[in-house]
């Protein structure tokens, strides 16, 4: 399969391949005689081959069995297919709840579910779609491929990225559970005061969503960072950022703006529970606080939001229109760059959230024009994706169809967002159904479409087999029918004059009728995606195997086994072009000496992708998953009592140490 | 054993939703409840004084939702235009150790619905008797005599002290002396 | 056939869209009308670009490339001839862009430009109904009402909006797009009709348990009627004209309601409820959610909670007698 490197190809790759040991400075890199190993009793992958360098590598890779070893796993693909289970599992949460309210709104007056009730499902929905689905799955997907894609062999900071999935299951846990006990939050998952503020809102509900938000902000900041990092400095030798796949630029950019987005929600959220539980007065007029402060601050995080929640779909849109289309992506360039674009812009638009608070008229327009030119980039991406297309040879399998309603769904979305960022137009459709039907084609279109392309996608990757594709024309169909048929009629009850978040109307308004097909729309989108739980289930188990590249993809995720073994490659690959597996399509070209029995990856330089160091990543261990819990012992006590920041930090400081205690091992002394 | 700190974990959690729980329609709705409640421990004859309590005190006072509906009440009714904000004016502080007429919240809604001496006036017939006791537990709270969860935080207004939820927990005192600034003229 | 449907279902949208009680798109004040129209615009540009846009989409699926092309070999002709297409398509949005931001900005300022007036209401928010406070420079001709909002017809009125609580949002579709009443602050914007009739508006900002039930209406009459009306309203409540009202104050006045109902004239003072003086002359009780009859007052005293779960208004004791002529004093009080 693989070979190793030729000079035809080390002249390829500028400058490549030869990896520095620093003051040793010898260069293993291209196996050559003249490089001695370094340490003679370490063995390096040039002097074992074939199946015992597999499975010596997978040993050195591997994951312990038992609980305890589970728990330790550092593995990017074991965490990150738990991140996307666990986000998956949060996705059908949220859609139960949503399905519940939509039986509730069938028709007038409905005395199924009561306002109390309702409040708890819609604030549910909300928290758990954009924080516990939306923002991880993006992450999750990330976690898993990043790695393979740019041709490594674990994350950067993989005890970081355990430590984060386990802050944010403890956080998505705890929120259902105080849910489920009847003391789930009731204010909107923007939560704004004065409502959600000591005074009305007694008792812990909304402490428990601002306690949630810290959770899931903290496992979103760690998972970008790690993310950053595995793109910058851990790519494969040769893989340039002009090789660097539209999927991995997506999520890099996508780290960014979490890291610098998430941050004001956290801010929101502190000086929220600080209010609720110290009794300062951020959020206070009569002791000189503001009200709109807050909504400044969430906004300034929940615009970028929807982002956040696009951006990775955007990489899931880019790879499967390549791979489908049979063509490499038409202008690479411009797609990076819009990217980033649509990443700076998204930070100038928050105001067009807050178009009706009585801000001063030509500060708003200001945010109607940021808000309008976004559409720039994403047309642009838009465009791209559809020349590529175009100019290819389309093979219409489940994933292109979901990209396809991607398209039609999600342009429509963008395109009410338009009307949605002009001031006047805004102030009679904001917080209307219309806005439900604008982010929900937005936020499904461009996120849950792309999404079940990826899945459908990846999941041989994932698991080796096939997913049935008779059951997934099925669930396309009704997906498309069912969401259209659920969402579209909202813009016509919104534009009638129904608010969102009312947990009924009366029957003089005349809504009834939009409200039960929009009902019978949902129910039918649920039934899809059941149609997809069934789909995986019995894929899983009994699809046909997929072999390492089903599709005939170009990314190097696809050079791994099905599923990819614990060190993903076993040897790593040079990069000679944007799409590997198309380029080299008889064998990779490979670079050697890195140790077998040791946890070693190339650290790489950011612009060039050159080789640039060995290091050593580290190993599987208990302290991420108890810094974990310590966190959320700190978190959740403080809900209860300030102190706890101070005693909870006990603990924490006691995993901290553990984790980052000296090991005294191989690594720590070269 | 096994099972303990399972079982442990979920008392806690539903002792905690108690205290969530909104009830918005006292039930049954239009009734008074009985109250028989002792002020002193001595009583004619060999027995102790007989009480009744309906057991509606707790599901009131250990209620978030019950203490701020009070809270509003009690601004609503103009309790503050005697009694400020626990304070004490013309009417005797609520927040301190001392209770006239016992500090208990049957005692509380009791002095609410039947009035007292030298001022405070029924409100039978006026407020009616679920608000009663949402204002009692709020009165209770300002002491700081209910659980520190289900006290209130501040509120969106101008503040001389921490909120209820942040006093130390207080104890109640029956009994004690009209202060002379209170007493009728003789 | 979708597709068919869906555009068959967008050219249904102006029909579905006029009719209704509370739709934006039934215009019936100036405000409405240039934001309709805006819309429209909005609508015919967007949905010509969707269209060209998906048109786009099904013949880029068409399989252009042969079966065996290496997918890393591009033709320069191909590239260079999408390039100019995309480059052009990209400009069109920016026009697009461009002008749609241009006309917006247009409205904006036409929209939120100050109109002279003479009528001047201060409207606050409650959870859940709506106070409403007729300002005049004479004192004593300042009065407050709740829910129901009387303008003349073809004049601004400038709305003053605040809060006593949580944030609402006010909003008269029919008249003009929504403003938010914040707490601690002050928002004003202004509403005009152009013809009689009655506009209904609804809470737009999440305020808790009954967002849901916290509309108002707005009841545009000639300047003659609303003379009459402003005059009426100023007056005290009438004195009960039979038997049966003066039984329904008494039980009024010496039940739980005088705590926070106000009805002028009578002992009854409470400010932290809708002012009742003129109750029975508001089309609808309880911020929009019942019709004004006998049955429904009554029904509303009786079990507010199963009406609007959460409501202040308490359930009180009443005697099954009492209930009656309690409700027919106050449907009484025009």
């Amino acid at each position: 399969m693989t070979r190793t490197l030729t000079p035809h190809d080390v002249d390829a790759v500028p400058e490549p391949t030869r990896l520095a040991t620093g003051e040793r400075g010898g260069l293993p890199g291209v196996r050559s005689a003249a490089d001695a190993p370094p340490s003679p009793d370490e063995l390096r992958d040039d002097q074992v081959d074939g199946l015992e360098l597999s499975a010596r590598l997978a040993k050195t890779w591997g994951t312990d069995k038992g609980l305890i070893g589970a728990l330790s796993t550092v593995d990017h693909k074991i965490i990150g297919r738990r991140y996307i289970v666990t986000a998956i599992i949060f996705l059908f949460l949220g859609g139960l709840s949503a399905v519940a309210m939509r039986l509730q709104l069938a028709q007038p007056e409905n005395e199924l579910i009561g306002p109390d009730l309702y409040n708890q499902l819609f604030t549910m929905h909300g928290t758990t779609m954009m924080f516990l689905f939306g923002v991880p799955i993006g992450e999750a997907f990330a976690v898993y491929l990043v790695p393979l894609m740019v041709g490594t062999r674990n994350i950067a900071f993989p005890r970081l990225n355990a430590f984060s999935y386990y802050v944010y299951l403890f956080g998505g846990a705890m929120i259902w559970v105080a849910f489920m006990l009847n003391i789930g939050p009731d204010v909107g998952w923007f939560a704004y005061v004065p409502l959600s503020g000591p005074e009305f809102s007694p008792g812990k509900r909304a402490d428990f969503w601002a306690q949630m938000i810290t959770f899931t902000e903290v496992a979103g900041i760690a998972v970008a960072i790690s993310v950053i990092v595995t793109v910058f400095k851990l790519r494969a030798p040769g893989m340039t950022l002009d090789r660097i796949p539209l999927f991995v630029w997506a999520e890099l950019v996508n780290s960014f703006v979490i890291v610098f987005a998430l941050p004001a929600v956290v801010t929101a959220s502190a000086m929220l529970i600080l209010d609720r539980l110290v009794g300062t007065h951020f959020f206070n007029p009569a002791e000189g606080g503001d009200a709109l402060l807050y909504q400044h601050l969430f906004w300034f995080f929940g615009h970028p939001e929807v982002y956040i929640i696009f951006l990775p779909a955007t990489g899931w849109v880019s790879a499967i229109v390549v791979t489908f289309a049979r063509r490499q992506a038409f202008g690479y360039i411009a797609l990076v760059l819009s990217l980033i674009a649509t990443g700076f812009l998204s930070f100038g638009l928050w105001v067009h959230h807050m178009f009706t608070a009585g801000l001063p008229q030509l500060g708003a327009s200001f945010f109607t024009a940021s808000s309008m030119l976004i559409a720039i980039p994403n047309g642009i991406q838009i465009f791209c994706w559809i020349a590529t297309l175009w100019d290819g040879r389309p093979i219409f399998r489940t994933p292109l169809l979901f990209i396809i309603g991607f398209f039609f769904i999600f342009v429509a979305g963008g395109l009410s967002g338009i009307m949605l960022a002009s001031v006047p137009l805004d102030s009679q459709v904001h917080d209307t159904f219309f806005v439900v039907a604008h982010f929900h084609y937005v936020l499904i279109g461009g996120n849950v479409f792309p999404l079940l392309a990826a899945v459908y996608y990846w999941f041989p990757k994932f698991t080796g087999r096939m997913m049935s594709e008779r059951i997934g024309i099925w669930h396309f169909g009704l997906a498309f029918i069912g969401f259209n048929v659920a969402f579209f009629p909202m813009h016509i009850t919104g534009l009638m004059g129904m608010p969102r978040r009312v947990y009924t109307y009366l029957p003089e308004m005349g809504w009834g009728n939009l409200n039960l097909i929009s009902t019978i729309g949902a129910v039918i989108f649920f039934a899809s995606f059941v149609l997809f739980l069934y789909n995986l289930a019995s894929s899983a188990r009994r699809g046909p195997m997929a072999g390492p590249n089903p599709w005939d993809a170009g990314t190097l995720e696809w050079a791994a086994a099905s599923p990819p073994l614990p060190q993903n490659f076993d040897r790593i690959p040079v990069v000679t072009n944007r799409e590997p597996l198309w380029a080299n399509r008889d064998s990779l070209p490979v670079v050697t000496g890195l140790s077998v029995d040791n946890r070693e990856q190339i650290v790489s330089t950011i612009t060039h992708g050159r080789a640039d160091l060995r290091e050593s990543t580290p190993e599987p261990s208990i302290w991420p998953f108890i810094a974990a819990v310590a966190t959320a012992i700190l978190f959740i006590g403080s809900m209860f009592t300030p102190w706890a920041v101070v005693w909870g930090s006990l603990p924490l400081a006691v995993a901290l140490i553990g984790w980052f205690w000296p090991k005294m091992s191989t690594e720590d002394e070269r | 054993m096994k099972h303990l700190p399972l079982i442990l974990l979920s008392a806690i959690l539903l002792s905690a939703c108690e205290r969530e729980d909104r009830e918005y329609r006292s039930n049954p709705v239009t009734a008074e409840t009985e109250e028989k409640i002792a002020l002193v421990p001595l009583s004619a004859g060999p027995s102790g004084p007989t009480e009744h309590r309906s057991g509606l005190g707790k599901e009131y006072e250990e209620n978030a939702y019950h203490i701020a509906q009070g809270k509003k009440f009690y601004v609503w009714f103009n309790c503050n235009g005697c009694h400020a904000n626990g304070g004490g004016g013309s009417g005797p502080p609520l927040m301190d150790d001392r209770w006239f007429y016992g500090g208990q919240i049957e005692n509380i809604v009791q002095t609410i619905r039947e009035g007292r001496p030298n001022g405070m006036p029924s409100f039978r017939g006026k407020i009616p008797d679920d608000q009663i006791w949402q204002i009692a537990a709020y009165v209770r709270s300002m002491g700081r005599n209910v659980p520190k969860a289900a006290a209130p935080g501040r509120n969106d207004d101008m503040h001389s002290g921490p909120a209820e939820q942040r006093r130390p927990p207080g104890e109640v005192i029956d009994g004690g002396q009209v202060p002379p600034a209170a007493q009728m003229p003789q | 056939m979708r597709r068919i449907s869906s555009i068959l279902l967008l050219l249904c949208l102006p029909l579905a869209g006029c009719q209704g009680w509370q739709s934006a798109l039934d215009v019936h004040g100036p405000a409405a009308s240039s934001l309709a129209r805006m819309f429209w615009i909005f609508v015919a540009v967007l949905a010509t670009v969707w269209v060209l846009t998906m048109a786009a989409l099904l013949l880029s699926l068409r399989r252009r490339r042969a079966a065996d092309a290496d997918p890393l070999v591009t033709d320069p002709g191909t590239e260079r001839r999408m390039t100019i297409t995309i480059s052009a398509a990209i400009g069109l949005t920016l026009v697009i862009v461009v002008s749609l931001t241009g006309l917006s900005y247009a409205a904006q300022k036409v929209l939120f430009a100050h109109k002279d007036g003479t009528l001047t209401l201060l409207i606050t928010g409650h959870q859940w109904w709506w106070q409403v406070t007729y300002e005049d420079p004479q004192p004593n001709r300042v009065f407050t009402t709740a829910n129901e909002i009387h303008i003349p017809v073809g004049e601004p009125v400038l709305i003053k909006l605040e809060s006593s609580d949580v944030i609402h949002s006010f909003w008269i579709p029919n008249l003009t797009g929504k403003m938010d009443a914040i707490t601690g602050r002050q928002n004003q914007i202004q509403i005009q009709a152009d013809r009689p009739g009655i506009y209904r508006g609804q809470c737009a900002e999440f305020c808790g348990l009954q967002h849901a039930h916290m509309g108002l209406l707005v009841v545009a009459e000639s300047k003659e009627d609303f003379e009459r009306w402003r005059n009426h309203q100023i007056s005290s409540a009438i004195p009960p004209s039979d038997a049966e009202h003066q039984r329904g104050m008494e039980i009024f006045l010496s039940k739980p309601c005088i705590m926070c109902h106000q009805i002028r004239g009578t002992d009854a003072g409470g400010k932290t409820a809708p002012d009742l003086t003129h109750v029975g002359s508001r089309r609808y009780i309880a911020a929009g959610t019942l019709e004004t009859t006998r049955g429904n007052i009554a029904a509303w005293i009786v079990d507010p909670h199963g009406i609007k779960p959460g409501v202040d208004m308490p359930t009180i004791q009443l005697e099954p007698n009492e209930v009656q002529p309690l409700a027919s004093y106050l449907e009484g009080l025009k």
